[in-house]
C-alpha cells in the first residue's frame, strides 16, 4: 500500500483531511498565492466557485481578475488561455464537464498542442485544463463521458488523472508548473469519497481514507509517474481515476494476488513501472470506464505487448465501458464494476 | 518606459448579489404599443431600432394595445393560458418528483412559460422546433401526452427514449420537437440546416430554435446566424434572455453593452426584442417572423426578454449568487398573471374560472403522474437492458453485438 505518498520533509506541516474538491481548491489557492502569473477562469468559477465548488472562495481571496466567470464558449476559453499562455501567464481553466470540451477541440488539437512545434519553440502556451469526467452519478450521456483517449492521441498534450485528494493537489500543482498544455481530468464520482463500483453500499467519505491527508501549502506529485497501490505477484491491473478502487476491490474479492497500478499520468505514461510489473507477473488486465474501441486501453495493451511479449503468459484483457453512449437508466449496467473485473482476472489467470 | 497609463482587465459584475436589495427602476421598459410594426418585407437595416426597443402588447391596465396586437380571439387566449398553467403545474410536480428521489434531475421553466407556449401557438403544427431544455411548454402546447413526458423523466419501461437520456431531454418528431442535446447551442445551426432543406425541397415548413442568452457565446450561435443570413433560411432564431446562465448574469454573455437582438444587425438579419413575459407580444413577434420566413425572406433573430424565476436546475442553489427576492422585483411580471388579467379585462375570464382552470391543470398532471409512476420511476424499473446496445448504428456491428453477448442479454 502506498498511501499516502508523504511529501518530502512534510513532518512539520499541518495535515488536515480534505476531499478531492478541497484538495484541488488548495492546489489553486497555493499557486495563486505563489505565482502572480497564475489565473483561473471558466464557466461559473468566479463568484459562485464552480458547479462542483472547486474554486470556492478564490475570487473573494484573490480578486475578480484572478478568478473569473467566462462566457459559455469552450472554444473561447481555450483560445484565450492559449493567448495568455503565449504572453507568459499560466492560465488554469475549467471546462464545466469533460463532455463540453468538444467545442474547444480545434483550439486544443490544432493550436495548444502544436504551437511549440510549429514555431520551433518561438512560442509556447503553458496552460492547465481542469475538467470533471466519468460516470457513476446518473448524469446521462452528457455528464458521464470519459474522453481521455481523445487527448492522449493528440501529440503535444499531456493527460493527467488523479485518484486521491493527495495526488489531486500534487499533480495539479505539477500541471500548473508544467510548460506544456495539460489536460487534467478529474474523476467526479470520487470528488467526495472513493467509489469501488458497489453502488448499493453506503458512500465512504475521504476523511476515512489515508490519502485524504493533504498538506497545506506547496508540494508536488510529479507528472509521468505511476503509483503501485497494491503489490502482487499473479497479475498486473492497470487503472486510473475511479477505476483504481474498482481494481482494488476486485483484487480483494477475487483472492488473486494482483498488483494494482494507478497510472496517474496517461501521457507521458510511466512505462518503466508498467514493464517492471508485467515482467514480474506475466499477466495483465487493463480497465477503464471509457468506451472500448480505440480507448486508452488499446494503447496500453499495445505497449505491454511490445515491451513484455516474452514475459506474457496469457492474452491481455480489457474491461471497459460498452461501445454505446452512456445511458441514463443503465448506469450500473454500463459502469464496469468489480464483478466484470474479477471475471476478466479469472480468464487471465486461466488463459 | 513610455509614459502611458497601465492597462487593466475588466471583468463585468452584476448589480446585485445575495444580501443586496434588487432595484430594477433603471431598467428601460418601453411603453406597451410604442414600437412600430414594419411590413414583413422590410430591409433588416431599416429596423435596427427594433433590436434595441421592446415589443410589448399588454399595458399596465391589462389591455392589448398598439400595432403588434395579434388580435387573438378569446378562445385562443384561454387555450394559451391553459397551456401555461399546465406547464407550470407539470414543472412543479416533476421538480418535487426529483426532490422525492424519483428521478435524478429536473429543470423548470417557471416565469418563462409564455416564451415556449405563445411561439407554439403562432407556429404551424408541422414546423420543426429545435428547443433548449427550457421549452417544455412547446410539447405541452402541442398536446404531447404528459404521461410520456413523465415516463421520459423517470427513465421507466415506457420511456419513449428507452432510458438513454437525462430527464427533460425529450424528443418527439411527430410533434415537431427535435431531440434535445445536452450540449448547449449545437441545435441552433442545425435548425438552419433543417430550414435550408425545406427550402431546397420547395416545401412550406419552417424551423424555429431557442437558446439561452448565455449560450449565444458558443460558436454555434455565429454559425447559425451566418448560414441563416447567407442562405435566407426560413428559420426563427430565438434567444431567451432570462438574465442568468446558471450563476453568470447576462453581462458575462456580453449583454451589458448591447442587446442580444442587436447581434442580428451585423449579419444582415432582422433583430427584434420582445417582452418575453407578454404572451401576445411573443405570439405577434413569432407570427411576424414566421410570415417573413414563409415568404422566402429568410430568418429573424428574436430576443425574448424574461427572467429565470427558479434555480437553473435541481442541482442549483441560486441563493448563493443572486438576491433571494430578485424574481419578485423583476418588473415584467408573471406571464400567467398578465394573460389572466387581460382575459378578465376583456370580460372573458374571472378569478373563479382561473382557480378552477388551475385546479384542472394540477389534477391532469397528478393523474398522468399516477399512470407514469405506476410503471416505475428511476431505479425501480427500466427499459429492457438489451435495448442499451441498439441504435448506436442502424445495423449493429459485430463488436457491439459481441459486447451485448458478453453482458448476457
Ligand atoms: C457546450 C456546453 N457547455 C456548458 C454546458 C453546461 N451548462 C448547462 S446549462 C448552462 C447555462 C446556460 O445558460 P443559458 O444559455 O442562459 O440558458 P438558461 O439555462 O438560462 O435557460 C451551462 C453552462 C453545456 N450543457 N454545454
Ligand atoms: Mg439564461
Amino acid at each position: 500500500m502506498a498511501y499516502p505518498q508523504t511529501a518530502p520533509g512534510n513532518g512539520g506541516l499541518i495535515m488536515p483531511t480534505m476531499n478531492m474538491i478541497q484538495a484541488l481548491n488548495s492546489a489553486m489557492d497555493t499557486m495563486l498565492e505563489r505565482d502572480p502569473n497564475v489565473l483561473i477562469f471558466g464557466e461559473d468559477v468566479g463568484y459562485f466557485g464552480g458547479v462542483f465548488r472547486a474554486t470556492e472562495g478564490l475570487q473573494r481571496k484573490y480578486g475578480v481578475t484572478r478568478c473569473f466567470d467566462t462566457p459559455i464558449g469552450e472554444g473561447g476559453i481555450i483560445a484565450t488561455a492559449i493567448g495568455m499562455g503565449a504572453y507568459g501567464l499560466r492560465p488554469v481553466v475549467e471546462i464545466q464537464f469533460a463532455d463540453y470540451i468538444y467545442p474547444a477541440f480545434d483550439q486544443l488539437v490544432s493550436e495548444a498542442a502544436r504551437l511549440r512545434y510549429r514555431s520551433a519553440g518561438d512560442f509556447s502556451a503553458a496552460m492547465t485544463v481542469r475538467t470533471p469526467y466519468g460516470g457513476g452519478i446518473f448524469g446521462g450521456q452528457t455528464h458521464s463521458q470519459s474522453p481521455e483517449a481523445i487527448f492522449t492521441h493528440v501529440t503535444g498534450l499531456k493527460t493527467v488523472i488523479p485518484s486521491t485528494p493527495y495526488d489531486a493537489k500534487g499533480l495539479l500543482i505539477s500541471a500548473i508548473e508544467d510548460d506544456d498544455p495539460v489536460i487534467f481530468l478529474e474523476p467526479k464520482r470520487i470528488y467526495n469519497g472513493p467509489f469501488n463500483g458497489r453502488h448499493d453500499q453506503p458512500v465512504v467519505p475521504w476523511s476515512k481514507h489515508p490519502a485524504s491527508e493533504v498538506p497545506e501549502g506547496y508540494y508536488t506529485v510529479p507528472l509521468g509517474r505511476a503509483n503501485i497501490l497494491r503489490s502482487g505477484e499473479q497479475m498486473t491491473i492497470l487503472a486510473y481515476g475511479t477505476m483504481v478502487y474498482v481494481a482494488l476491490t476486485a483484487a480483494e474479492a477475487s483472492g488473486i494476488d494482483a498488483e494494482v497500478i494507478d497510472l496517474r499520468t496517461l501521457l507521458p505514461v510511466d512505462i518503466d513501472t508498467i514493464v517492471a510489473s508485467v515482467e514480474k507477473t506475466g499477466r495483465c488486465v487493463i480497465i477503464h470506464e471509457a468506451t472500448r474501441t480505440s480507448g486508452y486501453g488499446a494503447e496500453l495493451s499495445a505497449l505491454v505487448q511490445e515491451h513484455c511479449f516474452y514475459h506474457l503468459e496469457a492474452p491481455i484483457e480489457r474491461v471497459t465501458g460498452w461501445d454505446t453512449p452512456y445511458p441514463h437508466a443503465f448506469e450500473w449496467e454500463y459502469f464496469p464494476g468489480p464483478e466484470r473485473v474479477t471475471a476478466a482476472m479469472r480468464r487471465v489467470l486461466e488463459g | 518606459m513610455k509614459n502611458r497609463k497601465p492597462l487593466s482587465l475588466r471583468v463585468p459584475q452584476p448589480k446585485y448579489r445575495p444580501g443586496d436589495s434588487p432595484d430594477f427602476t433603471g431598467l428601460v421598459v418601453p411603453e406597451a404599443g410604442s414600437v412600430r410594426r414594419p411590413d414583413i418585407g422590410v430591409r433588416p437595416h431599416d429596423i435596427a431600432d427594433l433590436a434595441y426597443g421592446m415589443i410589448r402588447v399588454l399595458d399596465s391596465h391589462h389591455r392589448a394595445v398598439g400595432p403588434w396586437d395579434p388580435k387573438l380571439d378569446p378562445e385562443t387566449l384561454r387555450r394559451g393560458l391553459q397551456s401555461m398553467l399546465l406547464t407550470r403545474a407539470y414543472d412543479d410536480r416533476m421538480y418535487r418528483a426529483q426532490r422525492q428521489g424519483r428521478t435524478s434531475f429536473y429543470m423548470k421553466s417557471t416565469g418563462e412559460e409564455a416564451v415556449a407556449t405563445a411561439a407554439s401557438f403562432a407556429l404551424e403544427r408541422d414546423d420543426m422546433c429545435f428547443p433548449s431544455y427550457r421549452q417544455q411548454g412547446i410539447l405541452i402546447a402541442r398536446g404531447y401526452p404528459l404521461f410520456k413526458m413523465m415516463c421520459q423523466v423517470y427513465s421507466n419501461p415506457a420511456d419513449p427514449l428507452k432510458g438513454r437520456q437525462l430527464p427533460i431531454m425529450y424528443s418527439a418528431k411527430d410533434y415537431g420537437f427535435f431531440s434535445i442535446s445536452g450540449n448547449l447551442g449545437t441545435q441552433f445551426p442545425q435548425a438552419v440546416g433543417w430550414a435550408m432543406a425545406s427550402a431546397y425541397k420547395g416545401d412550406d415548413r419552417i424551423a424555429a430554435s431557442w437558446v439561452g442568452e448565455g449560450t449565444t457565446a458558443e460558436g454555434d450561435f455565429h454559425h447559425a446566424c451566418t448560414f441563416a443570413a447567407v442562405y435566407r433560411a426560413p428559420v426563427i432564431l430565438n434567444v431567451v434572455n432570462n438574465q442568468w446562465a446558471i450563476s453568470s448574469f447576462s453581462g458575462i454573455a456580453g449583454g451589458d453593452d448591447s442587446t442580444f437582438a442587436s447581434r442580428a444587425i451585423g449579419y444582415g438579419l432582422p433583430g427584434i426584442r420582445v417582452d418575453g413575459n407578454d404572451f401576445l407580444a411573443v405570439y405577434a413577434a413569432t407570427q411576424w417572423a414566421a410570415e417573413r420566413a414563409r415568404s422566402n425572406m429568410g430568418a429573424t433573430l428574436i430576443e425574448l426578454y424574461t427572467y429565470r424565476v427558479e434555480g437553473h436546475s435541481t442541482s442549483d442553489d441560486p441563493s448563493r449568487y443572486r438576491p433571494q427576492d430578485e424574481a419578485k422585483a423583476w418588473p415584467l411580471g408573471d406571464p400567467i398573471v398578465r394573460l389572466k388579467n387581460h382575459l378578465i379585462q376583456l370580460g372573458e375570464w374571472d378569478e373563479e374560472r382561473h382557480e378552477s382552470a388551475n385546479k384542472d391543470a394540477v389534477e391532469q398532471v397528478r393523474a398522468s403522474d399516477r399512470e407514469a409512476s405506476a410503471l416505475g420511476t428511476l431505479g425501480q424499473a427500466k427499459p429492457s437492458i438489451k435495448t442499451m446496445f441498439e441504435d448506436v448504428y442502424k445495423d449493429m456491428p459485430w463488436h457491439i453485438r459481441r459486447q451485448r453477448q458478453e453482458m448476457g442479454v
